[in-house]
């Protein structure tokens, strides 16, 4: 029983799941918020939800959605043996995460230029549903849009060890749960866009 | 495979593994026993602190008025007991320590499912423990708002809730990605042969412990990172005058921490469940119902937090739903506590100091689960909330139950790591005094808080006064055991006699590897045949 402890490709994706639910947990912990408060202020929430940008919105689940399948896409190919088209898909992931940040912050830039922001002049005096419901949304989007970093910056790492040759079609369990990952973070996405932008 | 014969030298043990030396050898191993060690010390110096500051406490409470510290100073002392005592002790104590020494080998497995991983952990609670200790010394002073850190008080107060706030998400972290590596363990890397109905009934506990771990923990992160941002953004979202409501804050924080206290108590269950079979010479009674209760404690556990809250202005339906589920999680551990008396009926019994601790915990943990049950109901609950009745709860559940436990696994387990064990009379010695001095200090407590005395409270009227003393005289009684405990434990694990394989007699695995283990854990993968409590199937008189 020298060299390597052991490899077990299974045994790394159970402890990728069970990682993914504690990140679900985490931000259930402000879903719950969510609820109790849409329950109790849901005038204000309403009104609130209508002021948000749906264009940004949108546009950013577009971007995800897409970034979600090149991740797939990319999983597939490095089974297949296709490095560069891995390489590929993992850059267009990438792309697609950075073009999302940026798209948050011109969203974040427009809103604060507003006068909307946790303990802003505007949303002090104003109704305090209203001010719940910017400060959860200003957590969430940002507690999000740490995980897009996070996520981005892991499938860099993952790229250049394809680029390298450590990751192959023989061992991409490190990329299989990278890519796990990234669709957490897109579900995610998915459950925050209705709750802020459509549903209100 | 074949492998040097390990049966008399300790030349191959763990101890002198080859490779990196001195320090380094131990801060970044990645062997299981060297970071169960590591967990154990680091733990173990914690705890050290936290009973200083508790007998501190007990000192200050000694006669009405000022005795040795003033009022702000206590307040920083009892929010720094609790939290070094739940969040640097007693909740990485079990997984970090004992889980990682004991539980690979009792499935048969030669490391955890990620070693790496194991020894990241472990770096991020010292990470986390550094940040927690800065914020002692610096900035506003040590945080005074209870471990609980509530809101309203936590948001306003000018000490360092933040950076300590902070330390405790990173150790929170650490708990996560302990408990999902041992899930992983204990799904992958059994022994061909250890079936799930084999499990000794500690990983059982471990088991049902990482599940909480990893399900209650991210609520904390979450409510705790609040916190933080409540005090630098002014989200405003625990502030009523912002519309934020400060029971939300109650809520998720009970959401992870009541759970959490099955983090503390369930693997002290699963300890004294392997301890009892050995000193009574009979397999455990009822094994299936043992580990279900286990994983029942820790679903229905998860449901109870409102129980913290009856008197916080919840609605009525709300207070009755959590006292009817509070009530329910009494059931699976009255059925462990009804298994191990059964276990020692007409068992061949032998007072050993592990089961010396074991048999107290039974007895502590009973008291302190029917108290539990008055706090349960809402209508008694409504006149003990916040009273020193609650302090003797808690200590009786957690001192009383999972601390003496872990003490039981001191005296069990870490002679298999040294090779070498305590002497016995000063053991029984030192138990003697630990369990009275105990039960004097905390029975007092609920006394107390029967009579109307509030918790936390710096001062208190004169007629409290006779049974502070008495409690206070009881806490002396307490650590002067515990001294006694320590020196006779740590001078027999390095100048004690020498022990065999299997010093206790007992049927699990961790007793068929040499002592202390070798680095590899097992000679040859082990195959199992009999279940850990088969004493005949393991051809041991």
């Amino acid at each position: 029983m020298n060299g390597p402890l052991h490899k077990d490709d299974a045994g790394a994706k159970l402890g990728m799941w069970l990682f993914l639910f504690t990140e679900l947990l985490l931000f259930s912990g402000l879903f719950l918020l969510y609820g109790a408060y849409l329950n109790r202020y849901p005038h204000e929430f309403g009104a609130a939800g209508r002021e948000m940008h749906l264009g940004f919105g949108t546009l950013n689940t577009v971007i995800l959605i897409t970034s979600s399948l090149l991740a797939a896409m990319a999983v597939t190919a490095i089974q297949r043996d296709e490095r560069r088209k891995a390489i590929g898909l993992l850059g267009g992931t990438i792309l697609c995460s950075a073009v999302f940040l940026f798209n948050k912050y011109l969203e974040w830039r427009a809103e604060i230029g507003n006068g909307i922001f946790p303990g802003s002049p505007r949303l002090v005096v104003g109704p305090p549903g209203e001010s719940v419901f910017y400060s959860l949304y200003y957590l969430t989007v940002g507690l999000h849009g740490l995980h897009v970093l996070i996520g981005g910056t892991f499938l860099t790492l993952v790229a250049v060890r394809v680029q390298r040759g450590t990751i192959h079609a023989g061992n991409y369990v490190l990329l299989e749960n990278s890519a796990l990952y990234w669709h957490l973070v897109d579900l995610i996405w998915i459950f925050i866009f209705p709750l802020y932008y459509l549903i209100l | 495979m074949t492998l040097p014969d390990l049966t008399t030298t300790t030349a191959s043990s763990f101890w002198n593994d080859t490779g990196r030396t001195g320090i380094t050898a131990w801060i970044f191993s990645t062997d299981h026993k060297r970071i169960g060690l590591l967990y154990f010390y680091t733990v173990f110096f914690f705890f050290l602190i936290a009973v200083v500051l508790g007998v501190l406490l007990r000192i200050e409470l000694m006669a009405p008025g000022r005795t040795i510290m003033g009022p702000q100073t206590y307040n920083a002392v009892f929010t720094v007991h609790g939290v070094l005592m739940i969040f640097l002790f007693i909740i990485p104590g079990f997984p970090g320590a004992f889980g990682n020494l004991i539980m690979p080998l009792q499935i048969g497995a030669r490391d955890v499912a990620f070693p790496r991983l194991n020894l990241f952990s472990w770096w991020l609670l010292i990470f986390g423990a550094g940040i927690i200790i800065t914020s002692l010394f610096t900035g506003g002073g040590p945080p005074d708002t209870g471990w609980t850190f509530y809101v309203p008080f936590s948001e306003r107060t000018g000490t360092n809730v933040s950076l300590a706030v902070f330390g405790v998400f990173t150790v929170g972290f650490s708990s996560i990605l302990t408990g999902l590596n041992f899930v992983t363990t204990i799904h992958r890397l059994r022994a061909e042969g250890m079936t799930w109905g084999r499990l000794p009934l500690f990983v059982w506990s471990i088991y049902a412990t990482a599940w909480v771990q990893i399900l209650a923990t991210p609520i904390l992160g979450i409510t705790l990172a609040l916190i933080i941002a409540e005090r630098f953004l002014g989200t405003g979202l625990f502030d009523p005058a912002r519309g934020g409501d400060p029971i939300m804050y109650q809520h998720l924080f009970w959401i992870y921490s009541h759970p959490a206290v099955y983090i503390m108590i369930l693997p002290g269950m699963g300890i004294i469940s392997e301890i009892i079979p050995v000193f009574s010479r009979k397999p455990i009674f009822g094994y299936k119902m043992i580990a279900f209760s286990s994983l029942a404690i820790a679903g229905a556990g998860s449901l109870v937090w409102g129980h913290h809250m009856y008197t916080s202005g919840m609605s009525d339906t709300a207070i009755l739903v959590f006292s009817f589920l509070t009530f329910v999680v009494a059931i699976p551990s009255a059925v462990k506590v009804f298994n191990w008396v059964s276990t020692l009926y007409r068992g061949s019994i032998s007072l050993d100091a592990p089961m010396l601790f074991s048999l107290s915990f039974i007895i502590l943990f009973s008291i302190g689960g029917l108290s539990g049950l008055i706090l349960g109901a809402a209508a008694t609950d409504i006149h003990v909330h916040d009273t020193m009745f609650v302090v003797g709860h808690f200590h009786y559940v957690i001192f009383g139950g999972a601390v003496f436990a872990f003490f039981g696994a001191m005296h069990y387990w870490l002679p298999k790591f040294y090779g070498r064990r305590y002497a016995e009379k000063p053991a029984i010695v030192a138990w003697a005094l630990m369990f009275v001095g105990f039960n004097i200090t905390y029975f007092t407590m609920m006394v107390l808080g029967m009579k109307g005395m509030p918790r936390r409270y710096y001062d208190y009227l004169p007629e409290f006064a006779p049974l502070n003393l008495v409690s206070t005289i009881g806490s002396w009684i307490l650590v002067s055991g515990l001294a006694l405990l320590l020196v006779n434990l740590f001078r027999g694990l390095f100048k004690g006699e020498s022990i065999g394989r299997n010093p206790w007699g007992a049927a699990t695995l961790e007793w068929t590897v040499p002592t202390p283990p070798p680095t590899e854990n097992f000679e040859e993968e082990p195959v199992v045949t009999h279940g850990p409590y088969d004493f005949k199937g393991a051809g041991i008189p």
